[in-house]
Parts: C-alpha cells; sequence; structure tokens
C-alpha cells in the first residue's frame, strides 16, 4: 500500500469503521459548550459519557449533555466509572443500553479502589463475560498485564484498553514492554486507556502499535483545552503514521553521518 | 398519596400514576433517560402501562460528562 492508503485506514471497532484514533472522555470540563468545542478540536467520533442519576425537579429545563452531543453526530460510548462490581457495572451498562436505543458499545471499567482507581480484574472478567454474552461490544479498561489482556480477548472484548499510568495521574506510558506484548499479541483493537499527559505521550503510544488512544483530563485539564485537544488529534496521527513508516533502527553505540564522507575539502 | 423512592429519595405521587406521567413532572420529557423499577429495566415502549405502586424503588439515569 501507499502511503495515502496506509494512513486511511480506519480504526475499526465492533465492525464499525472510525477516521479518528483519538477517543475522548466528556468529563471535567467547565461547561457542555467547552467540552464541545474541544471534542470537535479533537477531530474524535467515539466520546465516552458516564451514566448517573438525575437530579429531580434541581435542573427542570437544562440544557443535557447529549443536546451538546448528539449521538446522531458521535458514537456515545457508555462507561460504567465509579463502579467497583461486576454487578453495578452490567446494571449501569444495561441502563445505557436502554437509554441509548439498544446502543450495544460500551466501556468497561470496574475499580478496585478510589484511590488509585486501578481495575479490579477479577470483577472485570466477570462483567466482561456477562455482557458479551448478552449482546454487547465491550471495551475494557484493564491492567497492563499481556495475560489478563488474552483472557479478555478470549471472553469476546471487542478492545482491550490497557492503562497507561493512573486514571488522570497524566503520567505517562510507566510500562512500555508490557504494552508492546500486549499490542504483539493481541488480535483485537489495542487502546491506551487513562494516564495520557501530554502529547507526545499519546504520540509515543501510537509509534508502539496502539490502535487508538483514550483520554479525558489530559485535555479538559490544560489550561489551554481545546488547543491541547488539537495537539492530540495531531500527536496521534503522527504516531500513527510514524509506527506505519516504521522507524529506523536504533544504534546505541555508533554514529552515522547524514552527509557524504567523501569530498571533504581536508 | 402513593410513597415510593425515586433515586433513593422519598416521593409522593398521586394515585394511578404510570411512569410516563411521572416523568412529565420531572421535566424530562424529549431528554434520554433510562428507568429501572424494583432493579428491572422499563422500555420507553412500556413506560405508559408501568402502572407505579406504594414503595417501588424507582432509578432514573441520564448520560453525564465522564471519562
Amino acid at each position: 500500500m501507499n502511503a495515502p492508503e496506509l494512513i486511511a485506514e480506519p480504526l475499526v471497532i465492533g465492525g464499525r469503521s472510525y477516521r479518528s484514533r483519538l477517543l475522548v472522555g466528556t468529563g471535567k470540563y467547565r461547561d457542555f459548550a467547552e467540552t464541545r468545542a474541544a471534542i470537535d478540536a479533537s477531530g474524535a467520533e467515539i466520546i465516552t459519557v458516564a451514566i448517573r442519576r438525575v437530579n429531580i425537579g434541581q435542573n427542570a429545563g437544562e440544557p443535557s449533555l447529549l443536546e451538546y452531543l448528539p449521538p446522531s453526530q458521535f458514537t456515545i460510548l457508555p462507561n460504567t466509572a465509579g463502579c467497583h462490581t461486576a454487578k453495578d457495572a452490567v446494571r449501569t451498562l444495561r441502563l445505557a443500553r436502554e437509554l441509548l436505543d439498544g446502543h450495544s458499545l460500551v466501556k468497561l471499567e470496574v475499580l478496585a479502589n478510589d484511590e488509585t482507581l486501578f481495575p479490579n480484574m477479577p470483577e472485570t472478567l466477570v462483567a466482561a463475560k456477562e455482557l458479551v454474552a448478552d449482546g454487547f461490544q465491550v471495551m475494557v479498561y484493564c491492567t497492563d498485564d499481556p495475560v489478563q489482556a488474552r483472557v479478555l480477548e478470549e471472553i469476546g472484548c471487542a478492545a482491550v484498553m490497557p492503562l497507561a499510568s493512573l486514571i488522570g495521574s497524566g503520567m505517562g506510558i510507566l510500562n512500555p514492554w508490557n504494552l508492546e506484548i500486549i499490542i504483539d499479541r493481541a488480535t483485537v483493537p489495542v487502546l491506551v486507556d487513562a494516564g495520557i499527559g501530554t502529547a507526545s505521550d499519546a504520540a509515543v503510544a501510537m509509534e508502539m502499535g496502539c490502535d487508538a488512544v483514550l483520554m479525558n483530563t489530559a485535555i479538559a485539564k490544560a489550561k489551554n483545552p481545546l488547543l491541547m485537544a488539537s495537539a492530540m488529534k495531531k500527536a496521534v496521527e503522527a504516531g500513527r503514521e510514524a509506527f506505519l513508516a516504521g522507524r529506523m533502527p536504533k544504534k546505541i553505540y555508533q554514529g552515522s553521518p547524514s552527509s557524504p564522507t567523501e569530498g571533504k575539502i581536508s | 398519596m402513593l410513597e415510593l423512592q425515586i433515586n433513593g429519595r422519598p416521593q409522593q405521587i398521586p394515585p394511578g400514576s404510570n411512569v410516563a406521567s411521572l416523568i412529565a413532572t420531572l421535566h424530562l420529557e424529549g431528554r434520554r433517560y433510562a428507568i429501572e423499577l424494583n432493579g428491572e429495566i422499563v422500555p420507553k415502549s412500556r413506560h405508559a402501562a408501568t402502572t407505579l405502586n406504594h414503595g417501588d424503588q424507582l432509578e432514573v439515569v441520564i448520560a453525564v460528562g465522564g471519562g
């Protein structure tokens, strides 16, 4: 394939194709207008949302998130943020499916505790099995453990999403070696989810061969979210192109001049 | 009046209310929401036909910003 064909190859998740390889969350913004503007700047087509109780009697007539981000324009990816058990996660996503008229692509995350937000993998596996059996297409947040990623794939998850580092930490990719094993072995899309801090983190993930990157705080909590959204869009595209191009071999101990060694004047 | 729990809080509603009439009083018409009644999802097509009873536990959820 030539370069334009390579670059144009879409991200395919759950049988649907996407041009953008950047998925973004909708939390932590100042207001819905800023959320929408940042998402437009990011070029993201898949956006995550949380499912919460409505405040009875407190928000009559107030605009809602999905008025700013209609499902007709975006693929809405409901998450299970805040769920600590498989039971709660499955219940939340069944409500999400009803809310989104039968939409089955979801983000599963079952958290171990509120301090680290580390995934609770035993509960995640139970929930993934139940959701897949119930017809959901499950994109699953997980530890960067290649064995867990493989098990989730065998269960039938549509994508595995290992953390780069803790949710909202902005610490970047802390274990590139594990991530590389997951990417090498996986037959479903691998997304880095959580821990991206700035554009270079996203570029590194894509250069390693991740199929896409999911982030929220890195954009929403930048001083200028719109500018960071634009930066992330470029970083993901640049990282993807660098991956497709295939980097030069590293030469650790030997420099190699780029200019001719013949014909020097002295 | 019937007393039931909506999103974990006690609420009084007129006898004979159904899910659809309750939604109208919550100003949720035209918005996207999902309803769970005593642990079971009530599909949109069943809202008008689902009568509410004393002691029912109702969950009303919407999509909010999240990552």
